[in-house]
């Protein structure tokens, strides 16, 4: 039972945090490492602003309202300036060129931060204890993992909702099988990546948000991120939104299984995970065909 | 002709070893770490012209470190040469055996297969409390050649030299693989796998023999590492240390078997000077020039020279 709460836990928070890499991946073709910084911006803004609301004495549960806000503001904001400001210039490269771009802008924001909100640890700890609390065979469990869970799942929906029930997005579909022919057929595609660039800002940044109650926001979150959410969308199938779930499932079980069976496999059982996927299915879990280029 | 260019290369040798033996202490500690960098980007080098980036490099590096700094406390070995020898053996097997299945893969997905290995690494070294757990442990290289080199005043120049000499033995070695005719395939199979194949060459085993080479040359950097700083921790298996051969890679190009030299020294450098200015904001200048590097010399620093060259 605790493995299966625990792994729904640790799934919910993959899912966040991946689900914008692999919607910017699946409409840009760029692998974005700059993911890791918005996830720990997102933290930080939401550790500072929450930590400032209250310690204002404001209405304490609306501190979610504020995390939410500040989080979206910063993913707009940053998300604006990397995409029209780096990355537009950038579109003619290679996809390997493109991660290495993002790399330098991951290296700079990360400085960015320190720069902004110093070296020191931040904590808001509040929201994560104000929710109270469920017990299951004699485990009790803090009701954030549920705020957590649910998240995913709205995340999930919204996105689904909007890429298959709207125009806008039946419109990405269209630039993501075919960004030529829809350029072709009057789409501004230069603002479709524009506004997808933003929106998986936003939702990493919205994860940041979400983890920062859960642990000590510190320099190096981003990093250790990033390369968890690399694991779950490079083994669900790059640009996959289905894939990014079933993979952040498989890796959030197998995590908690790891650690509660064998507690030294702990830190790796994700690539070990991904190794393993990769090794029998290539391109990940959910994955097209290529054409052969001659 | 040829004969020439083997005297400028001798000569430049020379002045490095003459250099090494007057510049401060810093100055010499900085010129060894560089070409233990350059030696690994050089390796590195050679998957970039087969059209490969590897986020991973940090596995053999660290594995070479460890091969080499673990013979003291497992078998009271602190031989040098013995230490080298298996920083280079180690990388080499594992290479051979994880390369049958990254041959498999290109671009995102080998930078990031590769990546996963050298986090498993990392996440068992960090789990490995004999070894020193995150804080690593010590590295004691006694003798060289029998002789005791510890406590001798000039241990530090005596590791430059070691650092040099195998740093010319890696440059002449891809030199002379890089004008074979298995090495001229390296660049067919980044522009084109399937004409490499057409003409009857194995691109597997070409990519394969090239991850070996590059693996071999990053753990024997490892060890001489170990050997220079003395200390060795799992943070070289994490995922920013590649990321740090990457950069150079970028920063120093392709076009020549010099230019990882160069580079490493160039980004040595900026660290040192930049951690000594302001230790919060290295990480951006670095990130800087990278861009800068990227927009503007695609083809790395190593374009500047050449350019000038054919003026």
């Amino acid at each position: 039972m605790a493995v299966i709460i625990d792994g729904l836990t640790y799934a919910s928070w993959l899912f966040i945090i991946a689900v914008g890499l692999t919607l910017i991946y699946g409409v840009m073709k760029i692998l974005n490492i700059a993911h890791g910084s918005l996830y720990s911006l997102g933290a930080y803004a939401a550790a500072y602003f929450g930590g400032l609301w209250l310690n204002g004495g404001m209405p304490i549960y609306l501190v979610f309202l504020v995390m939410f806000i500040t989080s979206i503001f910063i993913g707009i904001l940053f998300g604006a300036i990397i995409e029209r400001g780096i990355l537009k210039r950038m579109y003619d490269k290679d996809e390997i060129v493109l991660v290495l771009v993002t790399y330098a802008i991951f290296l700079i924001l990360e400085d960015l931060i320190k720069l902004i909100w110093g070296v020191d640890p931040y904590f808001l700890y509040q929201p994560y204890g104000m929710l109270g609390s469920f017990t299951i065979t004699d485990l009790t469990y803090p009701n954030y993992n549920i705020l957590l869970f649910a998240s995913a799942i709205v995340i999930g929906l919204i996105i689904t909702y909007v890429l298959k029930n709207t125009i806008k997005g039946k419109i990405l579909l269209a630039v993501i099988h075919d960004r030529e022919l829809s350029l072709s057929q009057g789409v501004n595609v230069s603002f479709v990546y524009f506004l997808t660039f933003i929106i998986g800002a936003s939702l990493g940044a919205i994860g940041g948000a979400l983890t920062a109650p859960m642990i000590s926001v510190q320099p190096g979150i981003g990093a250790e991120s990033i390369v968890l959410a690399f694991a779950v969308v490079v083994i669900g199938g790059l640009g996959s939104l289905p894939g990014a779930a079933i993979a952040a499932l498989l890796v959030g079980f197998v995590k908690a299984a790891a650690i509660h069976f064998m507690p030294e496999l702990d830190l790796f059982s994700v690539y070990i995970v991904m190794a393993a996927v990769l090794i029998f299915r290539p391109k990940g879990i959910f994955s097209g065909h290529e054409a052969r280029k001659i | 002709m040829k004969n020439n260019y083997f005297k400028n290369y001798l000569t430049l040798f020379l002045a490095f070893v003459v250099l090494g033996f007057f510049v401060p202490k810093w100055a010499l500690y900085l010129m060894t770490v560089s070409l233990n960098y350059g030696i690994i980007v050089l390796g590195m080098l050679l998957l970039a012209r087969t059209g490969l980036v590897s986020f991973g490099h940090g596995l053999y590096y660290c594995l070479g470190a460890y091969a080499a700094g673990t013979l003291k406390p497992l078998f009271g070995v602190n031989e040098i040469s013995i230490m080298l020898l298996s920083s280079i053996f180690i990388p080499f097997i594992i290479a051979t055996l994880l390369g049958f299945l990254l041959r498999r893969y290109r671009d995102i997905f080998f930078a990031m297969l590769s990546l996963a290995f050298s986090m498993i690494l990392y996440g068992l070294l960090v789990k490995t409390s004999r070894l020193g757990s995150t804080d690593g442990f010590n590295v004691d290289a006694h003798t060289l050649m029998g002789f005791t080199l510890s406590n001798s005043p000039f241990e530090r120049y005596i590791i430059f030299l070691l650092s040099l000499f195998f740093a010319c033995i890696c440059i002449f070695l891809m030199i002379k693989y890089l004008k074979s005719s298995r090495g001229m395939l390296a660049e067919a199979i980044r522009d084109n796998e399937l004409r490499v194949e057409y003409i009857g060459a194995s691109v597997k085993s070409t990519i394969h023999i090239n991850y070996v080479i590059s693996a071999v040359f990053a753990g024997l950097a490892g060890g001489l590492t170990a050997i220079t700083v003395g200390h060795i921790d799992p943070e070289m298996s994490y995922w920013t240390t590649s990321g740090e051969f990457v950069f150079i890679t970028i920063l120093s190009g392709t076009g020549s078997v010099f230019a990882p030299f160069v580079g490493a020294a160039i980004f040595e450098t900026i660290r040192s000077f930049a951690y000594e200015l302001s230790p919060n904001t290295w990480q951006m200048s670095l990130g800087l020039v990278m861009l800068i590097v990227i927009m503007f010399l695609p083809e790395g620093i190593w374009s500047l020279l050449k350019k000038r060259k054919n003026k």
